[in-house]
């Protein structure tokens, strides 16, 4: 199908928002209710409506939404699995002019990665976190994450998940708040239009401390990924209201934008 | 600060460690990013790095590890910055990771390793024990580093300006391989001043945001039909053609039987050796690569083709001496002393294993 057919309206519909230019009119490679569609989407305007998206590079990293630069028209680099922060950190030290952010999942960025984020957060480096949480290891075909809630049945724990023998999920938007550096720190979710209306708040506060040279700026998004959860796009839904909210409670854990910056 | 200059610009000659050195030339040759994580016996390049680098108007930071450092270096390469990180043996081998993804995705950058004891934790002496992994790509995938070995202090400082300049060259990472001794050994050293970095270095690749123009991507995932294998063949013409970069000191090779290939602190040793038995009237050479990647395999073949013999001393248990066989294979084998990592070897050393070389068939 060509874009134009496929953003024709038809006679009893109207357009209720306009696409980021930023946002590559594309089918995507996501499957059916992912959440990193969303995600992207919150980024572009985000980028848009900050008027910096020529002025912005992109950090991909290893997990489903490693091709995010076929759907972002900014420049980007990709990193190794988990180092996206330290990449951007050198990116961002050789222009210190650049919007410079990372887009990480939840393997990437709380289990290989996490000596990388937690250094470049309290060294306060001038860069932007998204943080994409969705309990599992996506690309790789649904194993355990260190977000994996107890209980929770992937192919690699396939009792689910055990407190005793696997520790239980690790919450980054708390951890990542303790942090010097942090200039901002909050957990959104992308289950409903009611918290992705409130998740793009917070990703638009995680870049505008970037550049207002705050700090560190850090948005975790709870995330759905029917494949790897074995339901349809509602289920995961509302699994994320159910399951997910509870234990990662949504909220900003820091914000020093009505104080000083914190270096 | 960067180097000791006179009121009319004219370089004076510096007494200065081989790791002063480094910083000093890596400061002339127009670095703007440092990365790092200390360990000895590099700790010098660090250390002034972080006063210098500020001063010169760029940014030093202490990463949280090697891992760290050497992806830090990516995403400043990524950025077409002039950028360095500096290490030894064992944060060169945490570095392996971004330095394949460096190459697969053609940035340029340098590394500095003061090779010190290994395997393992070995110790902080001096020793070559990571020719291998310099040389033969390190990381995972078929790729090479450029890498240049320094004898002396002045040619720490004269090196590190030929690597930026190689690194932007070619779009390749480019590895300075030194050792405890060179690293540590105090010396005179003059420094110059190289051409000024042109504005538009990396002006066609580099990310700075994708104002008037299209996106820019830098990666080294190749998934669609062919593509991976487009870029194999890309890197390994790039490769061939750097054979052109590959340089060596010759000394006294032109009458000598017998050739002596060495590099870095250990080719200087044997020199030093070589001038002993000369003294005694034994027709001894040395060819000191100065590059090891490109090998400077050509020249050893020409001298092979004269009918000589060879003798490949290092500070490890035989690894260069791979390439030397190859570079010579089908006219003559080379011999090989390796001096073991652990040991301090001075020139005595070496004259038994050349007298033994000289006397075999
Ligand atoms: C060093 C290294 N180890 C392992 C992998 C394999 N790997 C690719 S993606 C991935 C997990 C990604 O999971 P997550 O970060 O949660 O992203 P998601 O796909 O869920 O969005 C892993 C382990 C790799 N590419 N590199
Ligand atoms: S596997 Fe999960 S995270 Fe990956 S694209 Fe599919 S739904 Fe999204
Ligand atoms: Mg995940």
């Amino acid at each position: 199908m060509q874009a134009d057919e496929r953003l024709a309206l038809a006679d009893d519909e109207q357009m209720a928002f306009e696409v980021p230019d930023v946002l590559v009119d594309r089918a995507t490679h996501y499957c059916p209710g992912c959440h990193h569609g969303i995600a992207h989407r919150l980024v572009a305007e985000v980028l848009e409506e900050m008027g910096v998206v020529d002025d912005t590079i992109c950090v991909a990293s290893i997990g489903c939404s490693v091709f995010i630069y076929n759907y972002l028209a900014v420049d980007s680099v990709e990193a190794p699995h988990g180092r996206a922060p330290a990449v951007a950190t050198g990116v961002k030290r050789g222009r210190t002019d650049k919007i410079v952010f990372t887009y990480q999942g939840d393997g990437d960025l709380a289990s290989i990665g996490l000596a990388e984020v937690m250094h470049a957060a309290n060294r306060g480096e001038r860069i932007t976190i998204v943080f994409v949480n969705n309990t599992v290891y996506g690309m790789t075909g649904g194993q355990m994450a260190p977000t994996t809630l107890i209980g929770q049945k992937t192919t690699t724990c396939p009792g689910g998940r055990c407190r005793d023998r696997e520790g239980m999920p690790i919450r980054m938007a708390e951890i990542i708040a303790g942090l010097g550096g942090v200039a901002y720190s909050a957990r959104a979710s992308l289950d409903s239009v009611k918290n992705i209306r409130a998740a793009k708040k917070a990703v638009r506060k995680a870049f505008d401390v970037q550049q207002q040279g705050l700090g560190f700026g850090f948005v975790e998004l709870l995330s759905g990924c029917p494949t790897n959860w074995r339901m349809d796009a509602v289920k995961a839904n509302t699994r994320i209201r159910e399951e997910m909210i509870p234990y990662f409670p949504l909220g900003v854990y820091k914000d020093v934008t009505e104080g000083e910056g914190v270096c | 600060m960067p180097h000791n200059t006179t009121d009319t610009g004219t370089p004076e000659r510096i007494f200065i460690k081989g790791n002063e050195a480094i910083a000093h030339g890596a400061l002339a040759a127009g670095c703007r990013c440092y990365f790092g994580y200390p360990i000895t016996p590099q700790n010098d390049i660090p250390e002034m790095m972080s006063y210098a680098l500020p001063d010169a108007g760029g940014e030093f930071v202490q990463a949280e590890s090697e891992v760290a450092s050497a992806n830090m270096l990516l995403g400043a390469a990524a950025a077409g910055i002039r950028a360095l990180t500096s290490s030894s043996s064992p944060g060169i081998s945490l570095m392996q990771e971004a330095i394949s993804y460096m190459a697969g995705s053609e940035l340029p950058g340098v590394i500095v390793n003061m090779n010190r004891g290994g395997p393992g934790l070995g110790d902080i002496g001096p020793s070559q024990g990571d020719y291998f992994q310099s040389v033969k790509g390190g990381g995972h995938g078929d790729y090479k580093l450029l890498v240049l070995a320094p004898a002396t202090c002045q040619e720490c400082y004269d090196m590190m300006v030929q690597a930026f300049d190689l690194a932007f060259k070619y779009r390749n990472p480019v590895m300075v391989l030194g050792d405890a001794i060179v690293g540590q050994m105090k010396e005179p050293v003059t420094p110059w001043k190289p051409a000024a970095v042109p504005a538009t270095e990396a002006a066609d690749w580099r990310l700075e945001g994708a104002k008037g123009r299209k996106p820019r991507l830098l990666k080294s995932l190749f998934l669609e039909d062919g593509a991976l294998a487009g870029q194999n063949r890309h890197l390994q013409a790039k490769y061939a053609a750097m054979q052109a970069e590959a340089k060596a000191e010759s000394f006294l090779t032109e009458d000598a039987e017998l050739i002596v290939v060495a590099y870095g602190s250990i080719g200087r040793i044997a020199k030093s050796a070589i001038r002993k038995l000369r003294a005694q009237g034994h027709k001894v050479g040395l060819v000191r690569p100065q590059t090891l990647f490109p090998f400077p395999g050509p020249l050893l073949r020409g001298l092979a083709e004269q009918g000589k013999r060879f003798l490949t001393i290092e500070h490890n248990c035989g690894q260069m001496v791979e390439d030397v066989r190859l570079s010579i294979r089908g006219i003559v084998d080379s011999a090989f002393y390796g001096h073991m990592p652990g040991e301090m070897p001075g020139s005595d050393d070496f004259l038994a294993p050349i007298l033994d070389a000289m006397g075999g068939k």
